[in-house]
């Protein structure tokens, strides 16, 4: 026989003093637990919600730099087709043209080996694509007696180096011809129609529509056979060329010194207002697509921090409440057990006083009450852990598998509440229990 | 029902043999108690001696509020007198501390009250038990069980009191104070609740406990029961006057 059994058996004999003392642990360790879970389970879930929004964010940027780039691509091409239009704006000269005839005639009468063109094309030049070896020469067209600009084009030349480009000028097969706007609209050609140039017979294969330049008053036929009309054969005029969209400041300049290592015996000219609208359109495009990607990545961020403020409310709600309800409960609680604790006691006090009558120490009355109230807080707080538990897995929006579930149980916080709720429990039945040790065992029995 | 007596009840009561010459178990010398309180002070006890060897079976009697039970209480170790001196086989229990003197009172004095005073929740067998508590008697068990079946409750070992009549419930009673082997027994009107038989019944237990060498302190306001005692004091106002 022991002390405990004493316990044990009181405890079985007033169930109901019992049980009060144990709902009212559980209640007080279910509100912590219930509470704390809550908590857990919100910043689980907030974790998970910053996450996945994170990830939502982030494929998003994805998507929209893939779109910014597809759309950049579009655009650039767009802007490189619509600036195509405006021709060639590198011209490659023989050293010893004049310019001034260039200006004022408009025509060039030098000319350069039509290897030069071939020379440049192996070249590993960057600065300058799209070359076209022209001969070109103002004559008059005895036929229609008109003055036309002849101009005799084999095509692009392909560059070793680089992926075919689509051509600015398409080529002209020989006994072909096309016809500028002026011309064909003044003299009624049409495509398919026949006619002779310089004794020569070519079919008119496409007419112009109008351009506003030299180009409505020129006839273009293959190179070759303008080289011998001309008697240029192997001769150019000039190599006209497209230049790069190469971030440089001078570029002109760099076109320059690549062709000087390249080609002796030229020169070269830049056809400003084109060159300048296309650099300057393609730069456009480009800035407008990396404004978009990153107005869309600051969106993302910006949906980010709204997302996480969000969460960190529901967070601080939750903390608050759990701030306040569970200190009002532990508290009411430890009043209760404490006035349990209290009725036992003058309840018990025949008992009390017997037992000291035969012997008890008063540690031993002691350790009666303070036993029974450990008992109370250690089932009481395995029964609120179970009960809080359950209601913060029930309330949580986290625990949805029963891996979460399991990721909410905090073995940790079992352990506080197997430690804190047998002492706050001991600590309240404290002074019942301290007067039931104290009471006078003579006083008692005399009462008796 | 009368309970049966074994024959060899020395095995149950006595650690103690008489002998040619008495052991003196309980000496109270001059003994003295004033109960005060806001309405004034009552003199309990003024002056009360009196001696009990081994074998000693002596009854108090008085008129209510004659100190009887204060006497009681003294002599048990639970009531520290005002002056005078109380001796229990030549030790003063009052010049312990209170936990030496809780289990001085367990392993030396046994008591028996009128209203029984047994632990409701517990069963026969372990309200004798729980005076094992604070001696952590080794044999506990076999000798409650012996106690129990030689005052004829071995049937009733896993009852609870409220399923007991009043003769068993008092004969568990004196198990209980016999179970730790005491040198003194003091009952209080231990058969103030009893029909005749059963009052008989825990009589002789106490006869017997004094025939085998303990002593036994009986207050009581029947006459009847004091007749079984050796000896008879009578008490009036706080003092022994017969």
């Amino acid at each position: 026989m022991n002390v405990w059994r004493l316990v044990v058996q009181e405890i079985a004999h007033r169930k109901l003093n019992f049980l009060l003392g144990l709902l009212s642990v559980a209640v007080a360790v279910g509100c912590l637990v219930g509470a704390m879970t809550l908590v857990r389970g919100n910043e689980f879930r907030t974790g998970e919600i910053l996450a996945a929004k994170q990830a939502e964010v982030e494929q998003a940027v994805a998507e929209k730099e893939k779109e910014v780039a597809a759309a950049g691509a579009h655009l650039q091409d767009v802007m490189r087709k619509i600036t195509k239009g405006l021709g060639f704006n590198i011209l490659i000269l023989p050293q010893d043209q004049d310019l001034n005839e260039l200006h004022v005639e408009g025509t060039v009468s030098k000319a350069m080996p039509e290897k030069y063109v071939t020379d440049l094309a192996e070249s590993r030049i960057v600065t300058i694509n799209h070359l076209l070896p022209i001969v070109s020469k103002k004559l008059r067209w005895d036929e229609y007696d008109r003055t036309i600009l002849l101009t005799g084009t084999r095509g692009e030349v392909p560059q070793a180096h680089r992926d075919p480009k689509k051509p600015l000028l398409d080529h002209v097969p020989p006994g072909t011809m096309v016809v500028g706007f002026q011309l064909h609209s003044q003299l009624g050609l049409k495509p398919g129609d026949k006619v002779t140039l310089m004794g020569r017979e070519f079919e008119i294969t496409e007419t112009y529509p109008e351009r506003g330049t030299a180009d409505d008053s020129t006839v273009w036929v293959n190179l070759a056979e303008a080289q011998e009309m001309l008697g240029m054969q192997n001769l150019v005029n000039a190599i006209l060329a497209l230049e790069c969209n190469c971030a440089t400041v001078d570029r002109i300049a760099e076109i320059r010194e690549d062709l000087a290592a390249i080609l002796q015996g030229t020169q070269v000219i830049e056809r400003g207002p084109p060159a300048l609208a296309r650099a300057e359109a393609r730069n456009r495009a480009a800035l407008t697509a990396q404004t978009s990607l990153m107005l869309e990545q600051k969106a993302g961020k910006e949906a980010l921090e709204r997302e996480a403020a969000g969460r960190e409310l529901v967070e601080k709600q939750t903390e608050d409440f759990a701030a306040v309800l569970v200190p009002v409960v532990m508290i009411a609680c430890g009043v209760w057990i404490g006035f349990l604790a209290l009725m036992n006691v003058r309840q018990r006090t025949t008992e009390i006083g017997v037992l000291r009558a035969i012997g008890l120490k008063s540690t031993q009355i002691l350790l009666i009450f303070l036993g029974k109230a450990i008992l109370i807080g250690l089932v009481g707080a395995l029964i609120g852990y179970a009960a809080g538990y359950f209601v913060g897995v029930s309330w949580s929006d986290f625990a949805t598998t029963s891996a979460k579930t399991a990721q909410l149980f905090d073995p940790r916080l079992m352990l506080l509440a197997l430690v804190i709720a047998p002492l706050l429990s001991g600590l309240a039945s404290w002074l019942p229990a301290m007067s039931a040790a104290r009471q006078d065992p003579a006083v008692i029995l005399q009462g008796e | 029902m009368t309970p049966r007596v074994a024959c060899a009840a020395e095995q149950f009561f006595g650690n103690f043999k008489l002998s040619d010459r008495p052991l003196m178990l309980l000496s109270v010398k001059d003994v003295q108690k004033t109960y005060s309180s806001a309405g004034g002070s009552v003199r309990a006890l003024a002056g009360v001696s009196l001696e009990l060897a081994a074998g000693d079976f002596v009854a108090v009697q008085g008129p209510s509020g004659s100190g009887k039970t204060t006497l009681l209480l003294v002599v048990g170790g639970l009531l520290a007198p005002d002056g005078g001196e109380v001796a229990i086989a030549g030790e003063n229990p009052y010049k312990l501390a209170s936990d030496a003197r809780a289990q001085f009172r367990a392993t030396s004095i046994g008591f028996v009250f009128q209203q029984f005073h047994l632990v409701p929740y517990l069963s026969v067998l372990d309200n004798v038990l729980a005076a094992s508590i604070p001696t952590h008697l080794v044999d506990a068990r076999q000798r409650a069980s012996e106690l129990l079946a030689h005052f004829g409750l071995e049937h009733r070992l896993h009852h609870v009191p409220g399923q007991l009549s009043v003769g068993e419930r008092q004969r568990t009673a004196l198990a209980r104070a016999l179970l730790n082997r005491p040198k003194l027994i003091l009952a209080d009107e231990p058969t103030g609740n009893l029909d005749r038989d059963n009052a008989e019944a825990v009589l002789g237990y106490l006869t017997e406990f004094a025939n085998e060498g303990g002593a036994v302190l009986l207050v009581t306001h029947d006459d009847q029961a004091a007749g079984r005692a050796k000896t008879t004091i009578r008490m009036a106002d706080g003092r022994v006057v017969e």
